[in-house]
């Protein structure tokens, strides 16, 4: 069976919600929504305090072509457009929505018909995907308009659609294929003819073998699409990882993208959210969101309207445990912890993982013994001891030598680490650096204009 | 008995040899410096501490040599009369700079800025402000993990355990900055140095409105602005809800010290000015009197410290 070839873990999967269907989380009372919660420009903000505002307007524009349109998860009316915290406590600017009904803005076609004739042209499709605002939401949030416009001089050859979910706990993916199968093939179709390419490989990690049966089943009907099952490994779901998995190639070090190896990838959410974009005029409001744990009563997968804030979640899986709790916005290698829980759920939130006893703390740390575990479990073949050294000492030409900027930052190095060292932490830092010194040396070569 | 005499014959012969053709090459090759230099960096305090922007002394003694005009040069360890020393031996005019001491300005103790969560991955500033806003609700703060201690070559600055802050010992401070560049958060600031380590300054950098840092912390800077008002000398200016004091324009006259509601004004080595003639009046502690500001009222109420969120990292 396909796997990538270098480094990887193996975690314990811990998918506690894989077996529940996706339910309907009630519509919140009152909605923050950030206007960066993508890469690249945050939105421009088009409604003001005391607007009313239906469902699947567009309150936020792209700030540029690196951008994406936000629209409103609820209707009501605007109470806010001020700096709020995130998850991390950060002060960002959100659009707050005090909710009144459901009213959706026309032309919106919320029936479960499955729509399969797509007859827009490819630049359709991707003003279209443009316009929904639609984002990588397997946690990148990269824009998905800017990923399908293949830059000229380059092809794109072939489109690897992301079922992976390798991330533990997580199964916000996996109910979708399963639950929205049909659609999400249709949303594959939909990519091909965006990006012009004749093949899509739908790649799966083989502990999901009711939604590679199922996809397969489904598949069978068109032509150029071919489900993958793969071994499983962390972090497959990397986009590099997926690639080499499943045609085989890998792609340059930065500034190299994918399509430089001619493949596009794309997550099965993100598949999904497509398909409603382009045939049902649906933008982006609502997301299947995991909320998960050991430590709580009931983990679901919930169909959550963006904006929500993950306390509601939270509550509606149970409560928060009583002992000591981390709660991660995403998965427990990948996610971010959070401190402020009246955050909201936003495009690239595929899950809650709350983390308690002794799950939430991390163990103290020791001496690195340069066992170089960390190099073994590297899927990118760097020297993680190394970089998380080399940033303590502030060392950036060295890093940048070392690739820091290739860091994927899956958290295997940390993860396998028998020292407990921080060791991503660090290399996290590093990268942020060298990144920022790669940047200020560009700016000051190209100061013409 | 041949065979050791042989070798050590032939190596001593090599040795000269080479000694000779090196003291040629050497003389051919020679490097003119000026001796000035040597001079000048053993007049500098040869800490190497990079406070004048250099690498090290050397850096620093070879541009003062080389450069016509050194206004622009300063040694903040050497201090004034380091660089009058150098300048006279250099016959060049030096830069006159007053002494100054680094000044942490953050008031918020564990007593007065309760945790809201608990921090456990890598112990350094730089990483917990790249992860996110901190272990309690003011988010400018000082997060209390001592990357200013490990850049201090003068082993100036330390965590007070019992507050969680970083401390300046003024003695031992020599301004060169270091602690500045290392402060995530751009807490330190290199103020004047007042004889006898006196100081006034504002010990917050919170630009929260005045709600939200009362939130947080109870010895952070609403902006009520009644400090820029008592002023006499116009050296305080309030912006984005908050206070700076400007050392050049304070005199230390220390009556901002007495209307800061929260007491986020700060005194060092002074005793504050009596309270009698406004005391009846204006009790300073309390704030929630009548003709409060709009922030100062509005803090009033919610004075319990942060219910929501307190369990999570």
């Amino acid at each position: 069976m396909k796997t990538f070839p270098k480094g990887g873990v193996h975690p314990s999967e811990n998918k506690l919600s894989c077996a529940g269907a996706i339910e309907v989380l009630p519509l919140p009372d009152a909605v923050t929504i950030p206007l960066a919660q993508h890469i690249g420009a945050p939105a421009v903000a088009k409604v003001a305090k005391g607007d009313k505002v239906l469902v699947g307007q567009l309150i936020a524009e792209a700030g540029s072509f690196m951008s994406a349109n936000i629209h409103a998860p609820i209707s009501g009316t605007v109470t806010a457009v001020d700096m709020q915290p995130n998850g991390q406590g950060v002060r960002q600017m959100m659009i707050s929505i005090q909710r009144e009904g459901d009213e959706w803005i026309e032309g919106i076609d919320r029936s479960e018909t499955l729509v399969k004739e797509c007859t827009l042209t490819p630049e359709e499709i991707i003003a279209k995907i443009k316009d929904a605002g639609i984002v990588g939401m397997g946690g990148a949030t990269f824009p998905t308009h800017v990923k399908l416009s293949v830059p000229p001089g380059k092809k794109a050859e072939a489109l690897i659609i992301n079922g992976v979910e390798c991330e533990p706990y997580l199964t916000s993916d996996h109910r979708t294929m399963l639950e929205h199968g049909e659609e999400l093939v249709v949303g594959v179709t939909i990519l091909m003819k965006a990006i012009g390419v004749k093949n899509a490989f739908i790649g799966i990690e083989n502990n999901k073998p009711d939604a590679i049966a199922h996809l397969k089943k489904i598949v069978k009907e068109y032509e150029g699409i071919e489900v993958v099952p793969l071994k499983v490994k962390y972090p497959q779901g990397g986009e590099k990882q997926l690639i080499a998995a499943v045609i085989g190639r890998e792609v340059p070090p930065p500034p190299a993208l994918p399509i430089d190896v001619g493949a596009v990838v794309c997550n099965a959410s993100t598949t999904y959210a497509v398909y409603q974009a382009v045939q049902k005029n649906k933008p982006l409001v609502e997301r299947v969101v995991t909320i998960t744990g050991k430590g709580l009563a009931s983990p679901k997968n919930l169909l959550t309207r963006m904006g929500t804030p993950v306390r509601t979640l939270i509550e509606t899986a149970g409560g928060l445990p009583e002992d000591e709790v981390k709660a991660i916005n995403g998965g427990p290698m990948m996610g971010r912890a959070m401190i402020e829980l009246v955050s909201p759920v936003t495009k690239g939130c595929s899950g809650i993982t709350i983390l308690n006893g002794r799950d939430a703390q991390r163990r103290e740390a020791s001496q690195c013994i340069k066992c170089a575990k960390c190099v073994s479990a590297c899927p990118m073949g760097l020297e993680p001891y190394y970089l998380s050294k080399m940033t303590q000492k502030k060392n950036w030409e060295t890093l940048e030598a070392q690739m820091i900027t290739s860091c994927i930052e899956c958290g295997c190095c940390q993860s396998t680490c028998p020292a407990y060292l921080p060791l991503l932490d660090w290399i996290r830092l590093g990268k942020q650096s060298v990144m920022g010194i790669i940047r200020q040396r560009a700016a000051a070569a190209a100061p013409k204009k | 008995m041949e065979v050791l005499l042989y070798t050590i014959l032939t190596l001593c012969v090599l040795g000269v040899l080479s000694a000779v053709i090196l003291y040629f090459v050497a003389r051919k090759f020679r490097v003119e410096e000026d001796p000035r230099i040597d001079e000048v960096e053993k007049m500098l305090p040869g800490a190497n501490c990079g406070g004048c922007g250099f690498a090290g002394c050397r850096g620093m003694a070879d541009a003062l040599v080389k450069n016509d005009d050194i206004s622009a040069l300063f040694c903040p360890v050497g201090g004034g009369d380091c660089m009058k020393a150098i300048a006279s031996y250099l016959g060049k005019a030096a830069a006159e700079k007053e002494p100054q001491t680094a000044t942490v300005r953050c008031g918020g103790t564990c007593a007065k800025r309760p945790r809201t969560n608990e921090y456990n991955g890598a112990r350094s500033c730089a990483v917990a402000a790249s992860l996110y806003a901190g272990e309690t609700g003011c988010t400018f703060g000082c997060l209390g993990f001592g990357d200013c201690v490990t850049v201090c070559a003068f082993d100036a600055i330390r965590i007070n355990p019992e507050t969680g802050l970083a401390e300046i010992d003024a003695e031992k401070c020599t301004a060169c900055g270091a602690c500045v560049k290392a402060c995530p958060k751009g807490i330190i600031e290199l103020r004047k140095k007042w004889p006898k380590d006196r100081a006034v300054y504002v010990s917050c950098v919170s630009k929260d409105k005045g709600a939200a840092v009362m939130k947080a912390c109870k010895a952070g800077c609403i902006g009520c602005g009644k400090c820029e008002k008592a002023c006499a000398f116009g050296a305080i200016t309030v912006e984005n809800n908050l206070a700076y004091i400007d050392p050049q324009k304070c005199k230390l006259c220390r009556k901002c010290v007495n209307e800061c509601p929260t007491g986020a004004i700060k005194l060092v080595n002074m005793e504050p000015l009596p309270k009698e003639p406004k005391a009846p009046a204006k009790p300073a502690e309390k704030p929630a009197e009548k003709p409060a500001e709009k922030p100062v009222a509005e803090v009033a109420a919610p004075k319990t410290p942060e219910a929501s969120a307190a369990k999570s990292e």
